[in-house]
């Protein structure tokens, strides 16, 4: 069982040990890598792979990215591939939806998710609609990421989380990664899909180290859009997450455990489409249900997820209401305490666990 | 008097046979119409309008050769341009088409100048009143008219409308005013990434010349010297509202400041065509962009729903159509240098007829999409998936 397993996990390597009949070596040491390293190193991966990904946006070459994340893509792969572009959101995000529709495969990065709003009738209008409304003549294979959701001490302008909004549309794919093997299999997967895809990243997830496996570490790691996944085994209660709460679900599981409450966490990976099965398959288990998101509530992730789970087989397994912890209903304030309490935190999502399992 | 006459025609006779006996000497290597009608000139010279420039020292030749092929060329797609334009008209008003139909009739020598000037290999992209790009760019009238009709024959099998019909290197037909400026100039990107020796041609109004946009546009084609040719079809309103009430600066060409312009007569089918030759030598010479305005005149209304009368008067309307409609003027020039004759030309306009008849028959007839294609092509080369229904009892499936 034991070497199965280890097969199963290093694959190629632990074959030719066994072949070679020599004792089973331990795996290298998964690396630590941070969420920033990660997806500069599936730019750079698929920038390496493919002679038709290119990147463009803001400070994305010579500045190597406003985060970094782009640090080095510049001096790698040069001006043709890497494309520093005026502040002019509207037009160079028409342009890599032209580009795309040229023949190119463009990541097309926004300094934060907020000024894609300026080109937003781009993203929708001519990236999402166009394969539908040619009937299938016209595909429009781009990838637009950068930072989404609330950072710190930024203020209302530069707070929004845009994961309710983009995941609204049909034609659009909506992927919102956690942790690094998240952005770097979800990114590398991206830049494959032949459609538009919306990569929200989070500005406060870059800096975070996470333990990437060896599996996570080859050149063609890719992790499937539309595929949630469980984080932590549990069975009184579903929290289902995305982007950097699932840590704080993470954090509030430990905290609860303590109690003897097992929470499953489900890392949502990808808004749209949303897999809703893996989360079915759970509520059927834990029979209490709680969304867990930084955006605002009115028509919310939160609130699709309730809608559907009514919709479907869990329904008749939930033991209480689905609950869902969101972000405060206000625009961003910024003096600390007051940003603080704008957000969830892992007391609101404990909190909620307590009051959903009547405790 | 007579005499005056009879001595000028013959003077004027003598010139043309001068022209035309030196071109024969070049014509009788071009291949002449399968009809015996040896007698015609196979080629000839004609003056056009010059172009008003910015920032360029010169511009295109004020002197365009047509041959008498090229001549029924654009003779024929022009007069089937119009006829399918007035074709959607009636088929409008008969309540068979629905919804937005922006119609060309008018500006028909834009698309076939502009079409006679680039390559098949090269690039387009236009905003709504996109009938006529989507015949020169390979559609044809059959598809063209099923998909105003809304039936599973139309070139995006009924899914797009009149709006959003495309072909290879056509790029729609887009609804947004200005969008397809960044689009296209993204196209053209792709052009010199590639590095074929293709441009992208991107279309827009003089209502749409005003967005933001396109400045955004301007500059980055600019620096990154993209092989893109911007045109800025002029047909005086956008909508409703006439070019002095919704520009500072009416002088479109101009509007590209660091881009250097021309403004050209619209109305004519050899100036379109020289200026746009000219404009590409431009680019593939990797000066970076350039832009076109050109002159026209659409007869109809903004759109089906638009008389076209509010804003402008019926005699204006009027005095384009007798003195400057571009299948009357390319007709004169061929008929007063003998390139063709009224028969050849009205044989021309029977087949034309025709064609469009039976493309009508068929968008008239053709079934509508079945309802199993309801949800296909939301995304390229991906799994089947299931897509939300009225309510939750539906069942639908998507398929790339």
């Amino acid at each position: 069982m034991a070497s199965l397993k280890c097969l199963l996990r290093s694959g190629r390597n632990a074959v030719s040990v066994v072949l070679r009949r020599e004792f089973h070596r331990t795996l290298p040491a998964s690396l630590q890598v941070t969420v920033r390293d990660a997806l500069n190193q599936a730019m750079d991966e698929e920038l390496e792979r493919d002679e038709r990904v290119f990147l463009l946006g803001e400070e994305v070459a010579q500045y190597d990215g406003a985060y970094k994340v782009s640090r080095g893509l510049w001096k790698k792969y040069g001006d043709k591939r890497i494309i520093d572009t005026p502040i002019t959101e509207m037009g160079f995000a028409g342009i890599a939806v032209g580009a795309a529709m040229g023949g190119l495969r463009p990541i097309c990065e926004f300094m934060t998710f907020n000024f894609s709003m300026q080109a937003i009738d781009q993203v929708i209008n001519s990236a999402a609609k166009t394969y539908y409304m040619s009937a299938g003549l016209q595909q429009v294979p781009i990838v637009f990421r950068g930072p989404n959701g609330a950072s710190a001490g930024v203020a209302a302008q530069h707070s929004q989380c845009f994961a309710a909004w983009y995941a609204h549309c049909p034609g659009l794919k909506v992927v919102s990664p956690w942790n690094s093997e998240d952005a770097k299999g979800l990114l590398k997967a991206a830049v494959r899909d032949d459609n538009p895809v919306v990569f929200l990243e989070n500005e406060l997830m870059y800096g975070v180290p996470f333990e990437m496996s060896e599996e996570a570490q080859s050149k063609d790691f890719l992790i499937p859009i539309g595929k949630a996944k469980i984080e932590r085994q549990g069975d009184r209660v579903t929290l289902v997450s995305h982007s950097r709460l699932v840590s704080h679900c993470l954090d509030a599981a430990a905290v609860l455990s303590k109690d003897g409450i097992e929470c499953e966490v489900i890392n949502l990976r990808t808004i749209r489409p949303m897999d809703m099965e893996t989360i079915e398959k759970s509520v059927i288990k834990t029979n209490h249900l709680i969304t867990v998101e930084g955006g605002w509530p009115q028509f919310g992730v939160g609130a699709e997820i309730s809608a559907r789970i009514m919709e479907g087989p869990a329904f008749n397994y939930l033991d209480a209401p689905v609950a869902r912890v969101t972000g405060v209903d206000i625009p961003m304030p910024y003096a600390k305490i007051l940003e603080d309490h704008s957000i969830p935190q892992v007391k609101d999502i404990i909190f909620t666990v307590k009051k959903t399992l009547n405790i | 008097m007579r005499k005056m006459l009879t001595i000028i025609s013959n003077v004027l006779r003598a010139s043309t046979k001068k022209n035309g006996a030196q071109a024969v000497s070049e014509g009788a290597r071009v291949v002449v119409s399968s009809r015996s009608y040896a007698d015609f000139t196979p080629q000839a010279s004609f003056d056009i309008k010059g172009c008003d420039l910015h920032r360029l020292e010169e511009g295109p030749a004020q002197q365009a050769v047509l041959t008498r092929e090229e001549g029924l060329q654009y003779y024929r797609t022009l007069q089937m341009m119009r006829r399918m334009e007035l074709k959607a008209d009636q088929l409008y008003k008969q309540k068979i088409i629905r919804g937005f139909c922006h119609l060309y009739d008018g500006q028909e020598a834009c698309a076939v100048g502009i079409e006679a000037g680039i390559n098949p290999t090269d690039h387009l992209i236009t905003a709504y009143r996109a009938h006529g790009y989507t015949l020169t760019r390979g559609g044809t009238v059959r598809e063209i008219m099923a998909e105003l009709t809304g039936r599973r024959g139309g070139i995006a099998k009924g899914k797009g409308g009149s709006m959003h019909m495309y072909t290879k290197n056509f790029y729609g037909g887009n609804g947004i005013v200005g969008a397809q400026v960044p689009l296209g100039a993204g196209v053209a990107l792709a052009c010199k990434y590639q590095g074929r020796n293709e441009l992208c041609v991107t279309l827009y109004g003089d209502g749409a010349a005003n967005q933001g946009q396109i400045f955004e546009t301007y500059n980055m084609a600019s620096l990154w010297k993209l092989p893109c040719i911007f045109i800025c079809e002029n047909n005086k309103y956008g909508m409703g509202t006439s070019v002095e009430r919704a520009a500072a600066s009416t002088d479109y060409y101009k509007r590209g400041d660091f881009i250097p312009g021309l403004r050209v007569d619209g109305m004519d089918v050899l100036c379109v065509r020289e200026a746009t030759k000219f404009a590409a030598d431009h680019c593939r010479a990797g000066k970076g962009p350039i832009l076109m305005e050109l002159q026209t005149y659409r007869y109809h209304g903004h759109s089906m729903s638009d008389p076209g009368v509010s804003y402008r008067t019926r005699e204006e309307i009027q005095e384009v159509r007798s003195k400057s409609d571009p299948i009357s003027m390319l007709k004169e020039r061929m008929l007063s240098n003998n390139m063709t004759n009224v028969e050849e030309l009205k044989e021309i306009d029977v087949e034309v007829r025709k064609e469009i008849e039976d493309a009508a028959q068929f968008a008239t007839t053709d079934p509508e999409p079945p309802l199993e294609e309801l949800c296909n092509h939301l995304f390229s080369n991906d799994q089947p998936l299931e897509v939300r229904g009225t309510h939750p009892w539906t069942k639908l499936k998507s398929v790339s």
